[in-house]
């Protein structure tokens, strides 16, 4: 049964946080957290923002917060995120990964960790190449993993890179995550199975 | 490097962290393990020892080792005027309180190389009472410290700094405060008058007295609750009676047990107010 969710946008993510976010149910049961990239000086808009126009709760992860289930976690601008053995959040002004803080390899190689097969790692449109070490090392812990259709992301570059890097087990269409992660996120239907369809 | 299990890879960590605590002192036991798993993976890298019980066998052994190590578990990334709103904040909110004492002592707790320290000792120039003031820089990277005494810089984060300053409501210019020569600028020495370096470890070392204001920034994020309460309770037998702490713009004293003790000046820039007296 999957645990929780992992995502990584950057260029170009804005559009798609907005597509994906605000589609998927109140009663979505797993916590995601989210690596945006984004200026060091912003300040919290964009959660607020998605919290808004969502069904479910979305806002800046804190240190040592609890992960919750049904709650989207964006990291806040200039701090890597990453997640303890004990589902807490930890921030971490270490130096940039890809030349990003946050970083998205940073984030999924915490949660990779914590959640094994149990995760499940998306990667976004963006301009570099972050987040492929990481969603690599999420299929590695036997997790799940899905990337945004090059050939729809607005920048396709991330993707891609994320393609060549690991087995991807979903390649998709934005309009088409939000859906596939709710029926993911279901317990007790043996959903779990879906893996070896793809 | 080759895939361990995760619960074995905790218990093997948990083990090279408790032989080196008995080896050295230095107990990191209680550091956030996310982050201080990535920093072993880069010391496993460097020392090619990629199993924890021969790096910890190694680490016994070579104190030259575990030199590179605590090199390793200290994250020196600082600015000067890092978020630059919090400064303004000081300015407007903390130091004409301050003003009232004749003398005041401040904090900088984790102060890496020390460029925190000569923003803070900027600033109270500017607002006229540096020459009351008397600043301690402490951190448990001795390296960084000794950054901090020379206050020589790199220049090619000059630009950044600049600019944090003038945000951070700077009077002048940043340059009015450094020399440079070729790719180095040094800091004028009488600001560093005021500041005083020293080693502190957050995690064993004792109170730091009588401070009228503790600054320490993006240091808990590196720590798990039980340190973090440790060190804030250190803080508070630290402060003088109504002082003030200011913490990173992503820490703060919720659910953490000092913080009734508190409170706050600014929430938005985690400044706190000590209203309380100890042990209350
Ligand atoms: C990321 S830096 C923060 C620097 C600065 N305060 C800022 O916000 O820009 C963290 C600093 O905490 C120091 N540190 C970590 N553990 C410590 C301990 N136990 N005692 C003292 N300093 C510690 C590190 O050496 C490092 O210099």
């Amino acid at each position: 049964m999957y645990e929780a969710v992992v995502m990584g946008l950057s260029a170009g993510g804005m559009n798609v946080l907005k597509t994906i976010i605000p589609a998927l149910p109140a009663t979505f049961p797993l916590p995601i957290a989210i690596v945006q990239h984004i200026a060091p000086s912003s300040d919290g808009y964009l959660a607020e923002y998605l919290g808004q126009i969502s069904a479910i709760p979305v806002k800046e992860a804190e240190d040592k917060e609890i992960l919750r289930g049904g709650t989207a976690y964006l990291a806040p601008a200039g701090y890597h995120l990453l997640i303890e053995a004990n589902r807490t959040f930890s921030l971490s002004i270490d130096e940039s990964v890809n030349y990003c803080c946050p970083s998205i390899d940073v984030l999924f190689d915490s949660a990779a960790d914590v959640y094994r097969q149990n995760l499940i790692g998306i990667v976004l449109t963006g301009a570099n190449a972050d987040g492929s070490k990481g969603l690599k090392k999420i299929k590695e812990g036997g997790g799940l993993a899905i990337v945004q259709d090059p050939l729809t992301a607005e920048v396709p570059y991330m993707p891609q890179a994320a393609l060549n890097a690991t087995v991807i087990d979903y390649i998709l269409d934005v309009s088409q995550i939000a859906p596939l992660l709710a029926r993911l996120g279901k317990v007790g239907e043996g959903e779990n199975n879906v893996r070896s369809i793809s | 490097m080759p895939l361990l299990k995760t619960d074995d890879e905790s218990t093997e960590i948990e083990s090279l962290l408790k032989g080196i605590h008995e080896r050295y002192g230095y107990d990191f036991t209680h550091y956030s393990q996310a982050s201080l798993k990535r920093r072993l993976n880069r010391v496993r890298e460097h020392t090619k020892l990629f199993s924890y019980p021969e790096l910890l066998e190694r680490l016994y052994q070579d104190e030259q080792c575990f030199d590179l190590f605590l090199k390793h578990m200290s994250i020196t990334v600082t600015e000067m005027f890092r978020d630059p709103a919090v400064y303004l904040s000081i300015r407007e909110k903390i130091i004409p309180i301050l003003k009232t004492f004749p003398f005041i002592k401040i904090w900088h707790a984790g102060c890496a190389t020390g460029e925190e320290a000569y923003s803070m000792a900027i600033l109270l120039h500017e607002e006229g009472f540096l020459d009351r003031a008397r600043i301690y820089a402490t951190d448990f990277n001795k390296q960084s410290l000794e950054t901090g005494q020379a206050g020589i810089y790199s220049s090619k984060n000059m630009g950044t700094y600049a600019a944090n300053y003038l945000a951070a409501g700077g009077k002048k210019n940043l340059s009015d405060y450094y020399s440079s020569s070729y790719d180095l600028v040094k800091f004028d020495d009488f600001l560093k008058e005021h500041i005083t370096f020293s080693y502190h470890n957050l995690v064993t070392d004792g109170v730091f007295g009588e401070m009228n204001l503790i600054c320490c920034r993006n240091v808990l994020i590196y720590f798990d609750k039980v340190l973090q309460d440790h060190v804030l309770s250190l803080f508070t037998e630290s402060l003088r009676h109504g002082g003030f702490l200011c913490l990173g713009s992503k820490e703060s004293l919720n659910f953490t047990k000092v913080k009734k003790m508190f409170e706050p000046v600014d929430t938005k820039y985690r400044i706190y107010r000590m209203t309380e007296a100890l042990h209350v």
